[in-house]
Protein backbone atom coordinates (compact mmCIF):
# COMPACT_ATOMS: atom_id res chain seq x y z
CA UNK A 1 0.00 0.00 0.00
CA UNK A 2 2.58 2.24 1.16
CA UNK A 3 4.56 1.16 -2.29
CA UNK A 4 1.41 2.07 -4.23
CA UNK A 5 1.22 5.71 -2.47
CA UNK A 6 4.75 6.06 -3.00
CA UNK A 7 4.53 5.46 -6.69
CA UNK A 8 1.47 7.76 -7.00
CA UNK A 9 3.15 10.87 -5.30
CA UNK A 10 5.89 10.58 -7.27
CA UNK A 11 4.13 10.41 -10.45
CA UNK A 12 2.05 13.62 -9.78
CA UNK A 13 5.52 15.70 -8.62
CA UNK A 14 7.19 15.43 -11.75
CA UNK A 15 7.63 19.17 -12.59
CA UNK A 16 9.39 20.57 -15.23
CA UNK A 17 13.13 20.97 -14.62
CA UNK A 18 13.75 24.70 -14.41
CA UNK A 19 17.27 26.25 -15.45
CA UNK A 20 16.93 28.74 -12.93
CA UNK A 21 18.74 27.97 -9.67
CA UNK A 22 17.21 28.96 -6.16
CA UNK A 23 19.92 31.22 -5.31
CA UNK A 24 19.14 33.32 -8.59
CA UNK A 25 15.74 34.43 -7.76
CA UNK A 26 15.17 37.57 -6.18
CA UNK A 27 13.20 38.05 -3.28
CA UNK A 28 10.91 40.57 -4.82
CA UNK A 29 8.40 38.38 -6.34
CA UNK A 30 7.30 40.73 -8.72
CA UNK A 31 10.94 42.00 -9.82
CA UNK A 32 11.78 38.19 -10.01
CA UNK A 33 8.67 37.53 -12.54
CA UNK A 34 9.80 40.76 -14.58
CA UNK A 35 13.08 38.95 -14.83
CA UNK A 36 11.52 35.80 -15.63
CA UNK A 37 9.64 37.33 -18.61
CA UNK A 38 13.06 39.12 -19.81
CA UNK A 39 14.89 35.80 -19.54
CA UNK A 40 12.19 34.04 -21.89
CA UNK A 41 12.69 36.49 -24.54
CA UNK A 42 16.59 36.44 -24.54
CA UNK A 43 18.07 33.40 -26.46
CA UNK A 44 20.57 31.43 -25.02
CA UNK A 45 23.95 32.14 -27.10
CA UNK A 46 25.59 29.04 -26.44
CA UNK A 47 22.33 26.41 -27.14
CA UNK A 48 20.48 28.86 -29.76
CA UNK A 49 17.43 27.50 -29.68
CA UNK A 50 16.52 28.29 -25.90
CA UNK A 51 15.70 30.94 -23.96
CA UNK A 52 18.22 31.82 -21.06
CA UNK A 53 15.23 30.94 -18.72
CA UNK A 54 15.35 27.42 -20.05
CA UNK A 55 19.23 27.04 -20.66
CA UNK A 56 21.44 25.31 -18.39
CA UNK A 57 24.20 27.02 -19.90
CA UNK A 58 26.93 28.98 -17.83
CA UNK A 59 26.75 32.12 -19.98
CA UNK A 60 22.71 31.44 -19.91
CA UNK A 61 23.52 31.83 -15.94
CA UNK A 62 25.63 34.37 -16.03
CA UNK A 63 22.71 36.62 -17.84
CA UNK A 64 20.36 35.22 -16.13
CA UNK A 65 22.17 37.20 -12.70
CA UNK A 66 23.12 40.01 -15.12
CA UNK A 67 19.11 40.54 -16.04
CA UNK A 68 18.29 40.56 -12.18
CA UNK A 69 21.33 42.62 -10.95
CA UNK A 70 20.10 45.34 -13.33
CA UNK A 71 16.78 44.83 -12.21
CA UNK A 72 17.70 45.56 -8.91
CA UNK A 73 19.55 48.88 -10.10
CA UNK A 74 15.91 50.19 -11.07
CA UNK A 75 16.20 49.53 -15.01
CA UNK A 76 13.07 48.94 -16.93
CA UNK A 77 12.79 46.23 -18.93
CA UNK A 78 13.49 47.48 -21.85
CA UNK A 79 17.01 49.22 -20.83
CA UNK A 80 17.32 45.72 -19.62
CA UNK A 81 17.29 43.79 -23.13
CA UNK A 82 18.95 47.00 -24.61
CA UNK A 83 21.97 45.95 -22.50
CA UNK A 84 22.34 42.76 -23.67
CA UNK A 85 21.06 44.02 -27.44
CA UNK A 86 24.38 46.06 -27.21
CA UNK A 87 26.69 43.32 -25.97
CA UNK A 88 25.32 40.23 -28.62
CA UNK A 89 23.14 41.88 -31.49
CA UNK A 90 19.38 41.73 -31.65
CA UNK A 91 20.31 38.21 -32.17
CA UNK A 92 20.02 37.38 -28.67
CA UNK A 93 15.97 38.68 -28.74
CA UNK A 94 14.21 35.33 -29.47
CA UNK A 95 11.46 38.34 -30.67
CA UNK A 96 13.17 40.45 -33.51
CA UNK A 97 12.69 43.97 -33.46
CA UNK A 98 10.44 45.47 -36.52
CA UNK A 99 13.20 47.45 -38.29
CA UNK A 100 14.70 47.78 -41.99
CA UNK A 101 16.73 44.86 -41.70
CA UNK A 102 13.75 42.90 -40.36
CA UNK A 103 11.34 44.17 -42.85
CA UNK A 104 11.72 41.03 -45.09
CA UNK A 105 11.33 38.38 -42.15
CA UNK A 106 8.05 40.43 -41.28
CA UNK A 107 6.51 41.63 -44.04
CA UNK A 108 7.88 38.48 -46.27
CA UNK A 109 4.92 36.22 -45.64
CA UNK A 110 2.38 38.60 -45.83
CA UNK A 111 3.86 39.79 -48.99
CA UNK A 112 4.31 35.86 -50.54
CA UNK A 113 0.45 35.60 -49.53
CA UNK A 114 -0.87 38.47 -51.13
CA UNK A 115 1.17 37.50 -54.48
CA UNK A 116 -0.29 34.63 -54.50
CA UNK A 117 -3.83 35.87 -53.70
CA UNK A 118 -3.25 38.23 -56.68
CA UNK A 119 -1.90 35.56 -58.96
CA UNK A 120 -5.54 33.80 -58.44
CA UNK A 121 -7.54 36.47 -58.70
CA UNK A 122 -5.95 37.15 -62.29
CA UNK A 123 -6.42 33.40 -62.83
CA UNK A 124 -9.73 33.59 -62.48
CA UNK A 125 -10.67 36.13 -63.73
CA UNK A 126 -8.92 35.43 -67.14
CA UNK A 127 -11.03 32.14 -66.63
CA UNK A 128 -13.99 33.77 -66.66
CA UNK A 129 -13.43 36.07 -69.81
CA UNK A 130 -12.11 33.47 -71.68
CA UNK A 131 -15.96 32.08 -70.89
CA UNK A 132 -15.77 29.66 -67.61
CA UNK A 133 -15.26 26.32 -67.06
CA UNK A 134 -17.58 24.86 -69.81
CA UNK A 135 -15.64 27.78 -72.14
CA UNK A 136 -12.50 26.30 -71.53
CA UNK A 137 -13.18 22.76 -73.57
CA UNK A 138 -14.54 22.26 -77.04
CA UNK A 139 -17.47 20.41 -77.40
CA UNK A 140 -17.08 16.63 -78.31
CA UNK A 141 -17.47 15.25 -81.62
CA UNK A 142 -21.03 13.23 -82.62
CA UNK A 143 -17.87 10.16 -83.13
CA UNK A 144 -16.26 10.61 -79.71
CA UNK A 145 -19.59 10.94 -78.11
CA UNK A 146 -20.56 7.57 -79.76
CA UNK A 147 -16.52 5.72 -78.07
CA UNK A 148 -17.87 6.94 -75.17
CA UNK A 149 -21.33 5.47 -75.00
CA UNK A 150 -19.86 2.24 -75.81
CA UNK A 151 -17.56 2.43 -73.69
CA UNK A 152 -19.51 3.49 -70.53
CA UNK A 153 -22.19 0.58 -71.86
CA UNK A 154 -19.24 -2.58 -71.74
CA UNK A 155 -17.87 -0.96 -68.38
CA UNK A 156 -21.72 -1.34 -67.05
CA UNK A 157 -22.39 -4.65 -67.76
CA UNK B 1 5.01 38.06 -70.97
CA UNK B 2 3.07 34.78 -71.07
CA UNK B 3 6.46 33.36 -71.50
CA UNK B 4 7.51 34.78 -67.79
CA UNK B 5 4.80 33.64 -65.89
CA UNK B 6 6.14 29.77 -67.09
CA UNK B 7 9.50 30.68 -66.55
CA UNK B 8 8.68 32.75 -63.07
CA UNK B 9 8.36 29.41 -60.85
CA UNK B 10 11.87 28.32 -62.31
CA UNK B 11 13.47 31.57 -60.92
CA UNK B 12 12.06 31.88 -57.93
CA UNK B 13 13.22 28.07 -57.40
CA UNK B 14 16.73 29.57 -58.18
CA UNK B 15 16.75 31.93 -56.15
CA UNK B 16 15.42 30.19 -53.25
CA UNK B 17 17.78 27.62 -54.03
CA UNK B 18 21.16 29.91 -54.06
CA UNK B 19 19.66 31.48 -50.83
CA UNK B 20 19.76 28.43 -49.61
CA UNK B 21 23.35 27.48 -50.60
CA UNK B 22 24.59 30.06 -49.49
CA UNK B 23 22.95 29.20 -46.05
CA UNK B 24 23.89 25.60 -46.11
CA UNK B 25 27.88 27.45 -46.33
CA UNK B 26 27.41 29.66 -42.83
CA UNK B 27 28.02 28.26 -39.55
CA UNK B 28 24.70 28.78 -37.54
CA UNK B 29 27.09 28.74 -34.58
CA UNK B 30 28.69 32.17 -35.71
CA UNK B 31 26.76 35.09 -34.56
CA UNK B 32 27.73 38.56 -36.10
CA UNK B 33 29.03 40.38 -33.36
CA UNK B 34 27.36 43.29 -32.48
CA UNK B 35 30.86 45.44 -31.60
CA UNK B 36 32.19 45.95 -34.83
CA UNK B 37 33.89 49.10 -35.16
CA UNK B 38 32.69 50.27 -31.95
CA UNK B 39 35.65 50.68 -29.75
CA UNK B 40 36.42 48.38 -27.05
CA UNK B 41 34.17 48.29 -24.05
CA UNK B 42 35.66 49.72 -20.88
CA UNK B 43 37.30 47.29 -18.82
CA UNK B 44 40.12 46.79 -16.21
CA UNK B 45 41.13 43.42 -15.64
CA UNK B 46 44.10 41.94 -12.63
CA UNK B 47 47.36 40.06 -14.02
CA UNK B 48 47.86 36.25 -13.23
CA UNK B 49 49.65 36.39 -9.70
CA UNK B 50 53.45 36.83 -10.75
CA UNK B 51 52.76 38.37 -13.85
CA UNK B 52 53.09 41.98 -14.40
CA UNK B 53 50.76 43.71 -16.33
CA UNK B 54 47.10 42.75 -16.76
CA UNK B 55 44.59 44.04 -18.99
CA UNK B 56 42.65 47.21 -19.91
CA UNK B 57 41.04 49.34 -22.70
CA UNK B 58 43.84 51.79 -22.33
CA UNK B 59 46.37 49.35 -23.05
CA UNK B 60 44.35 48.50 -26.08
CA UNK B 61 45.06 52.12 -28.15
CA UNK B 62 47.82 52.86 -30.18
CA UNK B 63 48.49 49.90 -32.19
CA UNK B 64 46.73 47.13 -34.32
CA UNK B 65 46.48 44.15 -32.13
CA UNK B 66 44.87 41.35 -31.17
CA UNK B 67 42.89 40.09 -28.24
CA UNK B 68 42.26 36.23 -27.90
CA UNK B 69 39.78 34.69 -25.17
CA UNK B 70 41.54 31.74 -23.93
CA UNK B 71 40.76 29.53 -20.94
CA UNK B 72 42.57 26.28 -19.63
CA UNK B 73 40.33 24.12 -19.62
CA UNK B 74 39.17 24.93 -23.36
CA UNK B 75 40.47 22.23 -25.94
CA UNK B 76 39.80 24.62 -29.23
CA UNK B 77 42.30 26.70 -27.23
CA UNK B 78 45.02 24.59 -26.93
CA UNK B 79 44.51 23.45 -31.11
CA UNK B 80 44.58 27.07 -32.05
CA UNK B 81 47.71 28.17 -29.41
CA UNK B 82 50.55 27.62 -31.87
CA UNK B 83 48.35 30.07 -34.49
CA UNK B 84 48.24 32.78 -31.84
CA UNK B 85 51.87 32.17 -31.12
CA UNK B 86 53.24 32.44 -34.46
CA UNK B 87 50.66 35.54 -35.12
CA UNK B 88 52.45 36.69 -31.79
CA UNK B 89 56.12 35.79 -32.35
CA UNK B 90 56.59 35.92 -36.71
CA UNK B 91 53.90 37.79 -37.62
CA UNK B 92 54.88 40.59 -35.29
CA UNK B 93 51.23 41.30 -34.10
CA UNK B 94 50.63 42.04 -30.95
CA UNK B 95 48.76 39.62 -28.99
CA UNK B 96 47.23 40.39 -25.48
CA UNK B 97 44.52 38.11 -23.63
CA UNK B 98 41.49 37.72 -21.56
CA UNK B 99 41.77 33.80 -19.43
CA UNK B 100 38.16 33.25 -19.16
CA UNK B 101 37.05 32.05 -15.90
CA UNK B 102 39.86 29.70 -15.28
CA UNK B 103 41.71 28.86 -12.30
CA UNK B 104 44.82 30.44 -11.83
CA UNK B 105 46.83 28.35 -11.03
CA UNK B 106 45.87 26.24 -14.54
CA UNK B 107 45.97 28.88 -16.44
CA UNK B 108 49.65 29.00 -15.35
CA UNK B 109 50.59 25.75 -15.84
CA UNK B 110 48.56 26.16 -19.39
CA UNK B 111 51.46 28.54 -20.53
CA UNK B 112 54.19 27.05 -18.95
CA UNK B 113 53.63 23.68 -20.46
CA UNK B 114 52.02 25.36 -24.64
CA UNK B 115 54.13 28.83 -24.11
CA UNK B 116 53.11 32.66 -23.59
CA UNK B 117 52.98 34.67 -26.71
CA UNK B 118 50.85 37.27 -25.08
CA UNK B 119 51.85 40.75 -24.35
CA UNK B 120 49.68 40.84 -21.10
CA UNK B 121 46.79 38.94 -19.71
CA UNK B 122 43.75 39.98 -17.96
CA UNK B 123 41.91 37.95 -15.48
CA UNK B 124 38.57 37.66 -16.39
CA UNK B 125 37.50 34.88 -12.97
CA UNK B 126 33.06 35.76 -13.09
CA UNK B 127 33.31 36.10 -16.82
CA UNK B 128 31.83 39.86 -16.77
CA UNK B 129 34.06 41.17 -18.95
CA UNK B 130 33.72 39.14 -21.36
CA UNK B 131 30.22 39.22 -21.52
CA UNK B 132 31.04 43.11 -22.16
CA UNK B 133 32.95 41.67 -25.08
CA UNK B 134 30.17 39.73 -26.41
CA UNK B 135 31.90 36.63 -26.04
CA UNK B 136 29.44 33.33 -25.83
CA UNK B 137 31.96 30.67 -26.12
CA UNK B 138 35.76 29.87 -26.19
CA UNK B 139 38.09 30.80 -27.85
CA UNK B 140 37.07 34.25 -29.47
CA UNK B 141 39.83 36.38 -31.00
CA UNK B 142 39.12 40.26 -31.65
CA UNK B 143 41.66 42.44 -33.92
CA UNK B 144 41.63 45.83 -32.55
CA UNK B 145 43.01 48.85 -34.80
CA UNK B 146 44.92 51.80 -33.76
CA UNK B 147 41.94 53.54 -32.51
CA UNK B 148 41.37 50.93 -30.21
CA UNK B 149 38.26 49.87 -32.20
CA UNK B 150 37.33 46.16 -32.75
CA UNK B 151 37.14 45.20 -36.52
CA UNK B 152 36.96 41.74 -36.55
CA UNK B 153 35.85 38.94 -34.68
CA UNK B 154 36.79 35.32 -35.16
CA UNK B 155 34.61 32.78 -33.65
CA UNK B 156 36.09 29.24 -32.51
CA UNK B 157 39.82 28.53 -32.94
CA UNK B 158 42.01 30.69 -35.37
CA UNK B 159 42.64 28.83 -38.47
CA UNK B 160 45.38 29.09 -40.93
CA UNK B 161 42.85 30.01 -43.75
CA UNK B 162 41.40 32.90 -41.51
CA UNK B 163 45.03 34.27 -40.83
CA UNK B 164 46.25 33.96 -44.22
CA UNK B 165 42.73 34.84 -45.52
CA UNK B 166 41.50 37.32 -43.26
CA UNK B 167 43.57 38.51 -40.55
CA UNK B 168 46.99 38.84 -42.10
CA UNK B 169 45.74 41.10 -44.80
CA UNK B 170 43.37 43.41 -42.50
CA UNK B 171 45.98 43.79 -40.13
CA UNK B 172 48.39 45.12 -43.36
CA UNK B 173 45.30 47.96 -44.22
CA UNK B 174 44.68 48.72 -40.57
CA UNK B 175 48.70 49.63 -40.22
CA UNK B 176 48.30 51.88 -43.34
CA UNK B 177 45.37 53.55 -41.97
Amino acid sequence: MRAILLALLLSVSTLPAFAVQPDEVLPDPKMEERAREISKDLRCLVCQNQSIDDSNADLARDLRVIVRERLKKGESNEQVLQYVTDRYGDYVLLRPPFKATTLLLWIGPFAVLLIGALGSAVYLRNRRAAGGVAGDTAPLTDDERRRLEALLRKDGT
Amino acid sequence: MRRLMYILPLLVFLGVGVAFLRGFDRDPREIPSALIDKPVPEFALPPLPGHKQGLSSADLKGDVQLVNVFASWCIPCKAEHPIVSRLAEREGLPVRAINYKDKAENALDWLARNGDPYASIGVDADGRASIDWGVYGVPESFLIDRQGRIRYKHVGPLTPEAVEQTILPLVKELRKG
